[in-house]
């Protein structure tokens, strides 16, 4: 049929059974907002702000496991959504970003919001578009979901002038895609996957090393049938909270600079590390002349570039995690005797008892990891957790009883403060049963809280926690910690009413500083279903712990700190 | 630190807009060098091929090679072991230098006098790199006024 560029974007849309769109119009995108007026086959919601269009998106691809959708107009609507862009790149979530741009024949003139959309973002997508002929469009989009959401998953962006959403061409979207040089490796090679058990079968003392490339595969449950079939302990990237659930004896919990004592141990004991879908970042191994030294390494991993990038692998092995972690199995049931690492699971398990995750009650102030407990406590697997960037992200890794995959969402590579709140808007679109909380600090909510508009008018109840310390936590906690307490720039004592805000946008507001009022705030905004803030006032000088200092060994963990 | 090898390593890639951009963004983003770089054509296809001179460690040019390759556009990723590999430098000189002498050394290095104007001569000389950088030491003695080099093309054996 012969229809013009905007309809294209809608028709893709719906044939890629997209049902909810997130985004923020404007000049050049104009013809397409003009189609979504005329539809009624997918949701638009409208945020407030382009970045957070972007993250919601993120939140609903990371909640939903598909691809996610955001559509922004040209110039500063495209600069603003770069954030998100680079987040979901590093990240690895499939999203289609589809921005407009002013006419082609304006391009390179300094036109009114002009900008080198794809120049921008070349560095921080998987791949991106300048669509410069609408016959291009069908093609160009059905190659943007199939690059999102093969291989390694990311970012795609479609950059459309506006003439061209406005020209007319033939739209057929029957095509198979074709890319000749676009084929991403999904199973494993098998005399590789062979050698690869062998070794685990032969080793003492062998240690999972879970990623998020698990969720994003899909492949959480096959994961926990290997785990419990081969009886191997089990360390989980931050990326990773959820693959094995908090109640599996053989979690040891999350690894890395604010990991636990005996994941950090485990991984500095071990003499073979089985490497799934976790890409050895910096802020899991520490100092990497001494990241488990000693251990051959297993490494699966779609994407080869991964591979020995950071620590060599004895055995590369590039694939799908779900389908190698299949053949692994099928190899691994005659192969491996589970009885062979019991002496290895008794080490753990001194090491847990040595140094547990733990905090300490204070009688005066409400401690946040306390917060984060008993919202584990009282929703556990009901609830999704997003969180923002910061010190209250590391307790809600460190102490959510995570249940399952895709429960936990979080700005991991780039770390992204102001992610959480538009993250979990996108969560709740994605998978409305499910409470969508969000846990924040006082100085993350701030970027990206106009989304309260958001979600209060498109009735997306998020809980939003705030553990408010009245500080930048985590960089006040690094400026006590290695700047002699220097603390410049982040005594946040000025702050909004955060109540009074919430109501301003038509949300709930609670103010709480005791366990009575917390459980009391969480149990009424629930029950109410409405878009919440929960200011909770913590302890000001809590810390993170444990803690590898940056460029430290994972066995040299400050275990805690005595404020003096 | 391992030691950092001079490398050539070509790349097939789909000729689009911006494909050249990709490769060079991975190089600066990623802090890679690339000494030199030629890019052409392949006749009757609709690829291109780059040939990129660079250097770094054997772990380097490895993520070097697979970075490449998660470039869409991308089709090959050749990294040469046994080549054979080519440059070309243009220099001009003032006519009244000794031409017999710079004819006779452009010819010992696959070259010759390409044109001649009033004041100046231009002569062309093709060769293995290390070979190019011996002819422009050379010919220092006759003024030269500009040189240009093509950077390298390679061929596997």
């Amino acid at each position: 049929m012969q229809i013009s560029g905007a309809q294209m974007v809608i028709e893709a849309l719906i044939a890629e059974k997209v049902d909810t769109l997130f985004g923020y119009p404007g000049g050049a995108i104009m013809n397409v907002y003009d189609e979504i007026y005329k539809q009624n086959s997918f949701k638009h919601i409208l945020t407030r702000h382009e970045q957070a269009a972007v993250h919601a998106a993120e939140g609903y691809a990371k909640a939903s496991g598909k691809v996610g959708v955001a559509m922004i107009t040209s110039g500063p609507g495209f600069t603003n959504a770069v954030t998100g862009l680079a987040d979901a790149y590093m990240d690895s979530i499939p999203l289609v970003v589809i921005s407009g741009q002013v006419p082609m024949s304006l391009i390179g003139t300094d036109a009114f919001q002009e900008i080198d959309a794809v120049g921008i973002s070349r560095s921080c997508t998987k791949h991106n578009y300048l669509v410069t002929d609408a016959a291009d469009l069908p093609r160009v989009l059905k190659e943007a979901f199939y690059i999102a959401r093969t291989g390694r998953p990311g970012p795609v962006h479609v950059d459309i002038p506006k003439d061209v959403t406005a020209q007319i061409a033939k739209f057929d979207y029957s095509k198979p895609v074709d890319i000749e040089t676009y084929k991403p490796t999904t199973s494993g090679n098998t005399r590789q996957i062979k050698k690869a058990v062998e070794a685990i079968a032969h080793a003492k003392r062998p240690l999972f090393y879970l990623g998020g490339g698990i969720i994003n595969s899909n492949a959480s449950e096959d994961v926990r049938k290997l785990v419990t079939m081969t009886g191997i302990p089990a360390v989980e990237t931050f990326m990773a909270r959820g693959t094995l659930s908090v109640k599996d004896p053989l979690l040891i919990s999350m690894l890395g600079m604010h990991g636990s004592y005996a994941a950090n141990m485990a991984m500095s004991e071990t003499d073979l590390v089985i490497a799934l879908g976790a890409r050895f970042d910096d802020r899991v191994t520490g100092k990497l002349s001494e990241f488990a030294k000693g251990a051959k390494i297993i490494h699966v991993d779609i994407d080869p570039a991964s591979i020995s990038k950071l620590v060599p692998a004895d055995f590369p092995i590039v694939g799908d995690v779900k389908h190698v972690v299949k053949s692994m199995m099928d190899v691994a049931k005659t192969l491996v005797d589970k009885e062979r690492y019991t002496p290895w699971l008794e080490t753990i398990e001194n090491f847990n008892r040595l140094h547990p995750l733990s905090y300490k009650e204070d009688s005066q102030d409400l401690k946040p990891q306390w917060v984060i407990q008993r919202v584990g406590e009282t929703l556990g697997d009901k609830a999704n957790i997003s969180t923002d960037v910061g010190q209250h992200q590391m307790w809600t890794a460190q102490f959510y009883p995570f249940t399952r995959a895709r429960q936990f969402i979080s700005s991991g590579g780039l770390g992204t403060m102001g992610f959480g709140f538009p993250a979990a808007i996108g969560v709740k679109a994605a998978d409305p049963k499910r409470v969508s909380i969000n846990f924040t600090g006082d100085g993350s909510i701030l970027m990206n809280v106009q989304e309260l508009m958001t979600a209060v008018e498109q009735k997306l109840p998020v809980i939003n926690i705030i553990l408010n310390n009245n500080y930048l936590g985590m960089v006040r906690q690094w400026q006590t910690l290695f700047y002699n307490k220097r603390h410049s720039e982040t005594d946040l004592s000025m702050q909004p009413d955060f109540v009074m805000l919430a109501q301003a946008f038509g949300g709930v507001g609670y103010r709480v500083s005791t366990k009575e009022e917390f459980d009391a705030a969480l149990k009424d905004a629930i029950e109410k279903n409405v878009v919440a803030f929960i200011d909770v006032k913590v302890h000001r000088l809590e810390n993170v712990m444990p803690m590898v200092p940056s460029g430290g060994s994972l066995f040299n963990m400050m275990l805690d700190y005595k404020e003096k | 630190m391992e030691a950092a090898e001079r490398r050539v390593i070509s790349v097939i890639v789909i000729n689009e807009a911006s494909v050249l951009s990709r490769i060079t963004d991975l190089f600066s983003g990623r802090g890679y060098n690339i000494t030199s770089l030629t890019v052409a054509p392949i006749p009757e296809s609709r690829y291109s091929r780059l040939t990129i001179v660079t250097s770094g460690s054997v772990r380097v040019i490895e993520q070097i090679t697979k970075q490449l390759h998660k470039l869409i556009p991308v089709l090959k990723v050749i990294e040469h072991a046994d080549l054979v590999e080519k440059e070309m430098a243009l220099v001009k000189f003032p006519i009244t230098e000794n031409l017999a002498d710079i004819s006779a050394l452009c010819a010992a290095y696959n070259g010759n006098i390409v044109n001649v104007s009033e004041d100046v001569i231009i002569t062309m000389v093709a060769d293995e790199p290390k070979r190019v950088d011996y002819f422009l030491s050379a010919i220092k003695r006759f003024h030269p006024k500009e040189i240009v080099r093509s950077g390298a093309v390679a061929l596997e054996r």
